[in-house]
Parts: C-alpha cells; sequence; structure tokens
C-alpha cells in the first residue's frame, strides 16, 4: 500500500494531525504545519515532474499510478488512487495554498492548535478528493473537507460567523445530498463499480439514465461551485470566515466542485453533458455576469471578492460544459488561477483587516502611502483578476473564450459574448476598489500609524504572486500537463475534439 | 367451581388498568414508578396464566416472567437511583418540575 | 537577421522595469533615473540600428530582387496553444510600419526619459515613475512588433496597464485617480470589442497571423462568405469590431472621453503616451489589418466617418478650453482622426494607396511635434505651476528656447511648410481629396481650425498680457531644454524625408508629387487661421470675449466638451450602477438568499411546531400511546370483522 507515492498525500496530513496533537506551543505548532505543507508541496512537484516523464515516455492510460485496496468487498467500495494532469495541477495549487494558509495564520488566535487541527483535517479530504478515483472513496473525502468549515467559521470567524456558519455548512450539505443520490445512481446503473476510470472508458451508464443523474451529481458539485443560485452561502461564509479559512475555501474548496463537475458529471455521462448542457450553460452564464455586476455595489472587502468568485467560478464551470478540449483545459488554467488570485485576495483582505479593524472600502482610503507592500500586492492581485495579460487571469479566459467560440451556433455564441463582457464589468469593480481602498487621500488619521507587512505575510503573499505570475508568463506549459486528460477514448462518445 | 382463564384475566386487567390510571394521573414519581410496577406485573399475570392454561406442556411463560420480575428488579433500581437524585438537586420529585435536562 | 539584438530591444525595457521595480525603493533617485534614461538609450541605438539594417541593408530577407520591402519574422515562440492552428506566439515582425515606430517609439521614449529627469527631480516615486516607463516602453515595443493578432492584444492591455498606472502616478489626488480608472475602463471596452472581434475572426480564419492573414486577405477569408451572426455579416462584425479597439485607445468618438482625463498624469507621460505613442495604436492596428479591411470596403468607410466627426468635434472643443494640455489632448485626437480618416479613404485605385503611406507619415511627424508640444508645455507647467493658460502671457520674453521650440511645434501642427505637418498633411488632403470631395473639404476645415487653435493658445501663452508672476518664470534646465531642441530640429527637417520610399501599401516605392493645388489652398486656410487667431489674442482686448458671448451657448457646449462626460457618468451612474448593479445585488440578497432563507425559516417553524409532541413528559407519552395502541386497536378489528 504504501508504495504508491499517492497515498502519501493523506499520510502526511495524517501525520501532521498526530504531530499537532501532541505539539505544546505556538513554536511547534507553526513548524508542524510549514513542515508538512513544504512536505506536501514537494510532494506534488516531484509527482509533476515524475508524472510529466511518465508521459514523455509514452504512457497513454487516462490515469497514471492507479492503484486499489479493497475496502468494503460486498459493495465493491475500494480505495482506488490515481491521478491525470488535471489532479496534479489541483494537488499542487492545494499545496501552495496550505502552505502560503499556514503563514497567513501565523498568529491566530485563540486556540491555534485546535485551528490547525481541524485545518489540516479539512486538507487531509482535499488530497485524498483529488487523488481519489473510487466514486465512494472520493465522496467520503469530500464530506471530511466539507464538515470542519464549520467549525473553522463558527469558532474563529467574525461577524454573523454562527449563522454563516451554519448556512454554508447546510447548503454543501444540500448539495451533498443531490450528489450522493447521483453517486448511488452511477453505482446501480454503471455496472455496480465506483470506479471512474471503469465507468469512463465502458461508458457504462445507460444514457437515459444519464439524463437523471447528470443534473444530480452537476448541481451537487456545482453548489460548491458557488453556480447560480446556489451560491449564497458563498458571501456570507466567506465574509466571516477567518483568513487562512478564506483562502482555503475559495482557494481549493471551491475547485473541489468545479473539478467534479467535470470528473464525475461530464467524464462519466458524456451524452447527459451534451443534451443538457444549455440549462447549466445558462445558469453558469448568469453566474458569470450576476457576479461581476453584484461585486459592483458591495462595500465590503470580503464581499467584493465572493462576488467576484462566483463570477470567476461561474466560468469555469461555464467552460466545462463547452464541452471542447480548448474551452476545458480553459477551465482547468481558471481554476489554478482563481485559486491562487483569490487566495491572495482572502490573505491581503485577511491582512489588511487584521490593521484597520475593518473591511468597509467607506471607511478606508489611501492604504498605499500607509502600506506599500500590502497595497502593491493588492494591485497585483487586482490585475490579475481583471485579467492583464502575463498574470494567470489572462491566459486562463483567454482560452476558455476562444474555446467557447467553437461553437457555431448562436445561443453558445451570445452567451460566450456575454462572458466576455465579464472582463469589463470586472475591470470596474477591481478598479473601483482599488481606486478608493488604496489610492487617494488618507481616508482615518488613525490608520497612519499601521505598519506594513510583516516577513511571514510577505512570505504568504509573494509566494502566491509567483505563482500567478508563472501561469501567466508559462501558459503552455498547463497545455502539456493537461492534454492527456481529454483523452479521444472517453470523450470519443460525443465526437468531442 | 372451576377456575377458569378469565379469574385470573379480570384481576390482572383491573391491576393493569389501575397502573396506567396511576401512572397518568399522578405526579410523584415514586407514585409512578409503583404504578409501572403494577402494569408490569399484571403482563406477569398473564403470561403466567397464558402458559399455564394454553400450553401447560412448556415453561417459556414462566421464564419470560422470571425475566421479567428480574429487570423490572433492576429497572426499579436504577429509576429509585435518578429518583434520589433528583430529590437531592431539586428536594422535589415532582415529574413535572424535573425539565432541566429540556431546551 | 540575427535575433540577438530585437530580442534586446524588448528584454532591456522589461528588464529595467523589474529591476526597477523590485530594487527601486533601496536606489537614490538619481541612480533610478539614470539607469532607465541608459537604458533607454541602448533600446534607441539597437532599435535604430534595426530601423537601418531594415531599410538599407538590402539583405533580400527584408526586400525583394523587385524592390519591394518584405514582411520578416525574426523570431515567433510559441507561447500559448489554443488549438494546433490557434497559436499563440510571442514574436518580432519587421516590416516597413514596424520598423517605423521602431525609430518613433525609442525616439520619444528616451527624449522623454531625458526630460523626466529635470521635470520629475524631487517627485516622490521617482524610481516607479522610472519603472513604470519602462514598462510602458517594452509594452508598446511589443505591441508594434506583433506577428500575430493576439500578441497584440496582449500587449494593447499592457500598454493600457502602464497608462493606468502612469496616469495615476499621483495617487493621492482623486482627479488622477478618477482619470486612470476612467481610462483604464473606457479603453477596456473598447478591448471588449477588439476580443470579440479576434474571436469571430481567428474562428473562421484559422490563424491570428498577420502574415497569413495580410498577404493573400481573399483566400483566408474565403470561409467567412456568407457567414452571419446576428444578421450580420461575420466579416463586417469583425472588423468592425476590431476597429471599435483601435476606437478606443485612439481616443475616438465616442469612446475619446478618457484621453482629456488621461492629462492628470505627468507632463512628460501625456508626451509619451497620450500624443505619440500609445493613443496611435489604434491606427497602427488599422494599418497593420489594412488588407484585411480593403476586403470589407463599408468598414473602411466607418473608419472614415468616425474619423473625420472626431476631427472636427476635437477640433472645436480645442477651440474652448483653458486648461493648455487639455487644448494639446483635443488636438491629438483630432490629429490621430486625420491619421484615421486617411486609412478610410485608402484605395488601391486612388493613388496606390496614398491614404496608408500618408496616415503613417503623419503618425511619424505628428509623434514629433505633438510630443516637442507636449513637452513644452511641461516647462511652462513647470515654469508657472499652472495648467491654465490664464496664468501664463508674454512669456516670450522669459523663455526663449521653449518659445521658439512651442513655435516651431505650433507651425509643423498647422501645417506651414517647411515644418514637417506640412508635407504629412498635405499627403493626407490629397488621398482624401481623390477619395471625395465633400470629405476633402470637411477635412480642410478641420486643417483651419487647427492652426486657429494652436496659434490660439500660442498667443495667450507668449504674447497676451503678462499676469503676476510670483518669481521669475525662466526655461528648463538642460536636460529638459535639449529634448525640445532635438524634437523641434527633428520637426523642422522630417517632412523632407522620402516616406514613400520606406512606408508604402505592399511595399513598392512610392513617390510623392506635391499636389501644388491642394498644397496651396492648405496652407492659405492654415494662414488664415493664425492671422485670425493673431487678430484675437496678440494683445489683451475683449474681442475674444465678445465673440463667445454673441454665440454664448456654443461657447459653453464647446467648453464641455458637448456633454459627452456627463452622458457617460448618467449612463454608467444612473443606468449602470443604479439601474442594473443595485437591483441585482438587492435581488441577490432579497430574493435568492431571500429564499435559502426562508427555507431555513420554514425548516425551523416546522420543526418548533411539531417539537410539543416531544413534551419530556412522560405521561403524555403514554396517553398518546395508549389513545394510539387503541385505536390501532379499533381499526384492526373493524377491519377484521
Amino acid at each position: 500500500m504504501f508504495s504508491n507515492i499517492l497515498i502519501y498525500f493523506v499520510v502526511i496530513p495524517l501525520l501532521m494531525l498526530g504531530l499537532l496533537a501532541v505539539s505544546q506551543n505556538m513554536k511547534q505548532i507553526r513548524a508542524v504545519a510549514v513542515t508538512g505543507s513544504l512536505a506536501l508541496l514537494g510532494l506534488s512537484v516531484y509527482l509533476l515532474t515524475d508524472y510529466l516523464s511518465l508521459r514523455a515516455a509514452g504512457a497513454d492510460a487516462p490515469m497514471l499510478y492507479t492503484d486499489s485496496w479493497s475496502w468494503f468487498a460486498p459493495l465493491n467500495i475500494n480505495m482506488a488512487v490515481g491521478v491525470d494532469g488535471i489532479s496534479i495541477a489541483m494537488l499542487i495549487l492545494s499545496s501552495v495554498i496550505l502552505l502560503t494558509g499556514s503563514f497567513a495564520s501565523w498568529k491566530i488566535n485563540p486556540h491555534p492548535k485546535e485551528f490547525f487541527l481541524w485545518l489540516v483535517l479539512l486538507s487531509t479530504g482535499v488530497f485524498g478528493f483529488f487523488i481519489s478515483i473510487d466514486l465512494f472513496t472520493m465522496f467520503m473525502f469530500y464530506e471530511v473537507a466539507l464538515i470542519p468549515m464549520y467549525l473553522l467559521i463558527g469558532v474563529w470567524g467574525s461577524g454573523k460567523k454562527n449563522y454563516s456558519a451554519m448556512k454554508l455548512t447546510l447548503m454543501l450539505m444540500g448539495g451533498s445530498a443531490f450528489l450522493m443520490l447521483g453517486l448511488i445512481g452511477i453505482y446501480y446503473n454503471g455496472g455496480h463499480t465506483w470506479n471512474i476510470v471503469e465507468i469512463a472508458q465502458g461508458n457504462l451508464i445507460d444514457p437515459s439514465w444519464q439524463n437523471f443523474l447528470f443534473p444530480m451529481t452537476f448541481v451537487g458539485f456545482g453548489v460548491l461551485g458557488a453556480m447560480f443560485p446556489f451560491h449564497t452561502w458563498s458571501p456570507d461564509g466567506h465574509a466571516s470566515a477567518p483568513t487562512a479559512v478564506s483562502m482555503l475555501h475559495a482557494g481549493v474548496l471551491m475547485k473541489l466542485g468545479g473539478y467534479g463537475c467535470f470528473r464525475v458529471a461530464i467524464y462519466l455521462m458524456p451524452q447527459a453533458a451534451e443534451e443538457l448542457a444549455w440549462i447549466f450553460l445558462i445558469l453558469t452564464g448568469i453566474s458569470v455576469v450576476y457576479g461581476a455586476f453584484s461585486a459592483c455595489v458591495q462595500t465590503d472587502l470580503k464581499y467584493i471578492n465572493a462576488y467576484s468568485s462566483v463570477s470567476h467560478c461561474g466560468l469555469v464551470l461555464f467552460a466545462i460544459l463547452m464541452l471542447n478540449t480548448t474551452a476545458m483545459t480553459g477551465a482547468i488554467m481558471q481554476m489554478l488561477s482563481h485559486g491562487l488570485m483569490t487566495a491572495l485576495f482572502f490573505a491581503l483582505i485577511g491582512m489588511i483587516y487584521g490593521r484597520t479593524h475593518t473591511r468597509d472600502i467607506r471607511e478606508m482610503g489611501g492604504l498605499m502611502k500607509i502600506m506599500p507592500c500590502l497595497a502593491v500586492c493588492y494591485v497585483i492581485a487586482g490585475m490579475a483578476s481583471l485579467g492583464l495579460p502575463g498574470l494567470s487571469g489572462f491566459v486562463a479566459e483567454m482560452t476558455i473564450f476562444i474555446g467557447s467560440f467553437e461553437h457555431t451556433d448562436t445561443f453558445h455564441r451570445v452567451f460566450t459574448i456575454l462572458a466576455c463582457c465579464s472582463i469589463v464589468i470586472t475591470a470596474v469593480y477591481i478598479l473601483r476598489v482599488v481606486g478608493k481602498l488604496l489610492f487617494g487621500p488618507v481616508y482615518d488619521e488613525h490608520h497612519l500609524s499601521l505598519t506594513d507587512a510583516t516577513w511571514w505575510e510577505r512570505t504568504s503573499t509573494f509566494a502566491l504572486i509567483v505563482c500567478v505570475a508563472a501561469i501567466g508568463c508559462f501558459p503552455n506549459f498547463f497545455e502539456e500537463l493537461i492534454k492527456f486528460t481529454f483523452s479521444p477514448q472517453i470523450f470519443a462518445v460525443i465526437g468531442m475534439n | 367451581m372451576d377456575i377458569t382463564l378469565i379469574y385470573y384475566l379480570v384481576p390482572s386487567l383491573i391491576m393493569f388498568c389501575c397502573g396506567i390510571y396511576g401512572f397518568l394521573t399522578r405526579k410523584n414519581m415514586i407514585a409512578m414508578l409503583i404504578s409501572l410496577e403494577l402494569m408490569l406485573n399484571a403482563i406477569d399475570i398473564n403470561f403466567v396464566v397464558f402458559n399455564r392454561f394454553l400450553y401447560p406442556g412448556s415453561m417459556e411463560g414462566m421464564f419470560f416472567t422470571l425475566f421479567a420480575i428480574a429487570i423490572a428488579a433492576a429497572e426499579t433500581a436504577i429509576a429509585i437511583a435518578i429518583i434520589i437524585n433528583i430529590f437531592r438537586a431539586d428536594k422535589n420529585i415532582n415529574v413535572e418540575d424535573a425539565s432541566q435536562m429540556k431546551n | 537577421m540575427d535575433f540577438t539584438i530585437p530580442l534586446l530591444i524588448l528584454a532591456i525595457p522589461l528588464g529595467m522595469f523589474l529591476l526597477l521595480g523590485l530594487a527601486g525603493m533601496k536606489m537614490s533617485h538619481k541612480t533610478a533615473g539614470v539607469l532607465g534614461t541608459l537604458g533607454m538609450g541602448t533600446v534607441l541605438v539597437l532599435s535604430y540600428f534595426t530601423a537601418f539594417q531594415y531599410y538599407f541593408s538590402g539583405n533580400p530577407e527584408f526586400i525583394s530582387e523587385a524592390g519591394q520591402r518584405l514582411q520578416s519574422i525574426i523570431f515567433n515562440v510559441d507561447w500559448l496553444a489554443f488549438t494546433p492552428n490557434l497559436v499563440i506566439r510571442l514574436g518580432f515582425l519587421l516590416d516597413p510600419i514596424s520598423a517605423m515606430m521602431l525609430i518613433v517609439i525609442p525616439t520619444i521614449s528616451f527624449m522623454v526619459h531625458l526630460y523626466s529627469l529635470g521635470y520629475m527631480k524631487g517627485e516622490k516615486g521617482f524610481q516607479r515613475y522610472y519603472a513604470f516607463l519602462s514598462l510602458f516602453s517594452f509594452s508598446m515595443l511589443g505591441l508594434v512588433v506583433a506577428t500575430n493578432i493576439f500578441q497584440m492584444y496582449i500587449f494593447w492591455e499592457l500598454v493600457g496597464a502602464s497608462s493606468y498606472l502612469l496616469i495615476g502616478f499621483f495617487y493621492t489626488l482623486p482627479s488622477a485617480v478618477s482619470a486612470s480608472k476612467k481610462a483604464f475602463i473606457v479603453t477596456r471596452f473598447a478591448d471588449l470589442g477588439f476580443l470579440v472581434g479576434i474571436l469571430i475572426l481567428s474562428f473562421y480564419t484559422q490563424t491570428f497571423d498577420f502574415i497569413t492573414l495580410t498577404s493573400d486577405p481573399g483566400s483566408v477569408l474565403a470561409s467567412t462568405a456568407g457567414a452571419t451572426f446576428m444578421g450580420c455579416s461575420v466579416l463586417t462584425l469583425a472588423m468592425v469590431l476590431i476597429f471599435m479597439g483601435g476606437m478606443g485607445k485612439s481616443a475616438m468618438m465616442p469612446l475619446h472621453i478618457w484621453l482629456p482625463d488621461a492629462m492628470e498624469g505627468p507632463t512628460p507621460v501625456s508626451a509619451l503616451i497620450h500624443a505619440a505613442t500609445m493613443v496611435v495604436a489604434g491606427v497602427y492596428l488599422v494599418a497593420r489589418m489594412f488588407p484585411v479591411y480593403l476586403q470589407v470596403p463599408s468598414s473602411l468607410e466607418f473608419v472614415l466617418v468616425i474619423g473625420a466627426i472626431t476631427a472636427l468635434y476635437a477640433a472645436v472643443v480645442a477651440c474652448c478650453q483653458i486648461d493648455i494640455k487639455r487644448v494639446l489632448a483635443f488636438s491629438t485626437i483630432s490629429q490621430i482622426a486625420f491619421m484615421m480618416v486617411s486609412l478610410g479613404v485608402a484605395r488601391p485605385e486612388i493613388h496606390e494607396c496614398l491614404g496608408y503611406m500618408a496616415s503613417m507619415f503623419h503618425l511619424f511627424t505628428h509623434a514629433m511635434f505633438k510630443a516637442l508640444l507636449f513637452l513644452g508645455a511641461g516647462a511652462l507647467i513647470h515654469a508657472v505651476h499652472s495648467n491654465n493658460y490664464t496664468a501664463m502671457g508674454g512669456l516670450r520674453k522669459y523663455m526663449p528656447i521653449t518659445h521658439i521650440t512651442f513655435l516651431i511645434g505650433c507651425l509643423a501642427i498647422a501645417g506651414i511648410p517647411p515644418f514637417a505637418g506640412f508635407f504629412s498633411k498635405d499627403e493626407i488632403l490629397v488621398a482624401v481629396y481623390g477619395y471625395s470631395t465633400f470629405w476633402g473639404i470637411w477635412m480642410s476645415c478641420v486643417a483651419g481650425l487647427t492652426a486657429f487653435y494652436m496659434f490660439r493658445i500660442y498667443y495667450l501663452i507668449f504674447w497676451w498680457n503678462e499676469p503676476d508672476y510670483h518669481h521669475r518664470p525662466h526655461d528648463g534646465e538642460m536636460v529638459m531644454s535639449l529634448p525640445l531642441i532635438i524634437l523641434a530640429a527633428v520637426s523642422t527637417v522630417a517632412g523632407f524625408i522620402h516616406f514613400g520610399e520606406f512606408v508604402t501599401w505592399q511595399g513598392h516605392e512610392y513617390q510623392i508629387h506635391m499636389d501644388y493645388v491642394v498644397a496651396g489652398i492648405s496652407v492659405a486656410i492654415a494662414l488664415v487661421g493664425i492671422f485670425f487667431a493673431r487678430f484675437l489674442y496678440l494683445k489683451e482686448n475683449d474681442r475674444p470675449r465678445r465673440m463667445a458671448d454673441s454665440c454664448r451657448w456654443l461657447w459653453t457646449a464647446a467648453n464641455r466638451r458637448f456633454y459627452w462626460d456627463e452622458i457617460y457618468m448618467f449612463i454608467t451612474h444612473k443606468i449602470i450602477f443604479n439601474g442594473i448593479c443595485r437591483p441585482i445585488a438587492w435581488f441577490d440578497r432579497a430574493v435568492i438568499d431571500g429564499s435559502m432563507n426562508g427555507l431555513a425559516i420554514v425548516t425551523n417553524k416546522a420543526s418548533v411546531a411539531i417539537k410539543n409532541l416531544q413534551s419530556g413528559r412522560v405521561q403524555q407519552y403514554v396517553l398518546l400511546y395508549l389513545i394510539g395502541a387503541l385505536l390501532l386497536a379499533v381499526i384492526t378489528a373493524w377491519c377484521v370483522l
């Protein structure tokens, strides 16, 4: 069992949990968190290089490093693992955000030990989810990732934290209910196996059942991907969550939704996806524009960012539904890009809030003068968000638009152009915040005495900026990484190019 | 005079109804416990009697009664313990007042 | 040609941006400034060398046996492959117009770098300023040497961002912040059109490459034949949308509103970005795609009409502005519109696309004299600490160098021989008259207005009446005067370049023939404008006021720029912000979130309602149980019997 590299993505967090449980003081807690997440990052980078060399050597299976251990034989439940380019991209994203999140919660108070315990448990779920190819274990890890969120927001949050935590958990659980129904349906109609690769390769699900199961799973994961109209947990949840939790949640957890929509709904049921895509295209198209417009009038920094996430994550689902290689590649890049830049945003907002004790943009101004380092980082994050070339947002969005435009019918084209409009609206709300918050005269005299970023805050933000710029400058790398995922043997049924 | 099944069942029914009446109306927990015992004993009688009259060859009814008596004893012991503890806390064993565990 | 030097032309400014941006805070002002200027100087030398190689080396890469100048890709690297056909490459394309831009951009940029050493001395964020200038130079150079339309789009966005950063350089001033925001958002909106245009065009042609698109547009565009989208021919739609991108960057009506506000930036920035280089990107784009535009004459008509209306509008508004930078800004809009018109009338059958050559010629000369005028205005502002001509007057005595150079700039833009503007504007007018007399007369009138408004501010600044100066104004220091002198010299002689030998449509050499009738008319009109301005503004008098009073509404309307800003304010604030954003935000909170909360409330109410069944009262349970049991018994009995 331990000869498979993937299992260590779960083992390391579990070890971290054990070490955190016995650590005595803040120093040890930090040491465990940072070392553990560095180990995870190292592991995922190693996995990346190894994966690429395997692919270069000619491995052409849809998933590599596959392995399966029986867990509950009567129902054919296995702990099955395996990764392809998308999963690896997500693993790297998760470990980067866990690392930067640990730095961002350097001074978490109160109960640092418990905070990190739950945070690491959450990431156990996340890593487990991305390495699983067994629907049942995947679902289990999904739930493991969701539940700690309740406590993390409820205990360490701010504002209406109980309400938000409850709302978030209940809405996501509601999604899970749909999802579970869908997964069980897949099991019984997909040849009594939970294994994703087997089902996909055999296209085992009966098309008439697909039409029922596809909406179930898509909505189930779509709730987590903040699809309109199931997105309202996101603004409240993010607003109340502590910094690191917002980062992990927007940066990684919302990606579980997009990843799940792709890996389960589309991957296993391409025919239904082709048939029913239009319904969800309308919903996600609305998400994209609606989120952006809503963000224009918010005054709380976290609300602005949460609505911007609705818009950007809407674009992910939108692109997935286009069902062609280019748009889907764009969707994956958008997931990475959004994950990184929104984590950066939330980290910065947390740092600003920690100093000014307000997140209301009407009560702040001229922060560029007071905390130039944080302000410059914020501008860079904003530029990434509005799609400046050289940063990650641009390449992702352009790939999505080019891919989406391959559809020649008016319906798809109109929605693509609608989605393109979001780049203008994004510019409006980003520049509104940047202009109000960072530029202009100093609004509050008391803010003049505030300090700039500390070294751990710099580490956290700079690491994210480097990643954002890396994606933006070398996008072709992802093309290489992702292309094997859309293997013709899986999407041949719908004749996807 | 031949003592038939009915001669046993009528007193048992009366006992059972008394038990129900007592359980429903008394507020004192000890009294409720006594009513409970009454009902149990009425049932025990029925078991024994049915066994004796309907299946004279077998002994299951008897055994069941013995088990019931044993369990009733244990249950009474626990109930009394709880009641005493409630009394210590509240100086009162009115069943309607024992509501701190609610909400 | 070896790729090292072209690569360095792009790499040096980028490297300088990263160096000054990351390590600038640790440097002294002087080090940062000198470093930036030296970097730009190196780029200047390298670009001149490259352009020289292109035009004069006779290398078969660049010029065919028959003397036709060729398009030559120096290097081209895959950057992002969308599909096997649609690949964004980052490369370096040398052809007549990009080689010309390789002269224009580094020249102006270097002058501005030099000038800023004096102008920005002591400003907070001096290093940041030089970092942004380097970023801008990098982006602009990347834009002009783009080998494909998507590379152009990438750098198009980057120049937009660097323009945003530079306009908002004085970030503590609310006016600068809102101007920068406006510039970015308006151009972003235009870029949306550009992007959709690219999407449409690339979908049908399956290529981004300029060379593929322009070398044989007929066959590449064959696939668009008959394709329509929402009732329009896709090709027309694509070309108009791509032009929309150009309208945004080049401040054509109705997307011109950002440029006057962009004058909030430091004056050298206005000279570099908002006069000489970035704002001509739209013209450059149309020129770059010109063979494709030729396939769709209706889109060229559109370019012509937009250009002609903008030219007149901007010229009229420029006559009634008080802020000298605003006057120059509107004059820039008007002059760029001239270039657009010139492209709009270029047809192979009219003097072998003279309009194309003329517009590039005007782009070249305009860059020189407009940069000169802006830098001159900078020197004036530096001296009197105000942007308004009301604070100036009689300055010819105090600032002789500025005076002479500014005068040369004015003469050049007014089109007086032998200054540069005369030649290029004359070519444009010849092309326009060749296309249609109506537009010819129209543009001649605009040319007359140009002469008038430029000499209006010239007389108001350097003659008129002298206000009380707190301290004696004087010319700027050497680093500021030197660029003025160089640019004035260039503006004087640039017209004598045989431009037709270097830049023409399809690269064939073209001999410029003076059309003396058109030239005579335009000079006469310009002289009328100048003398009228002299009559009104030479000495302090009340003729200008009386004239303004005689048609007050027109003057006010022109002074308020015909209320475009108010219209935009109304659309963005009243309609989009209050009419769309707020209702959506309300809808989200009240309806979507409300229904989720409603669900929770209903669940809660229901659970409260059935909670009483779980009262915890044992006796109630027993009673209910008993009733239930009895009922069951009765039902069972009833059923059985």
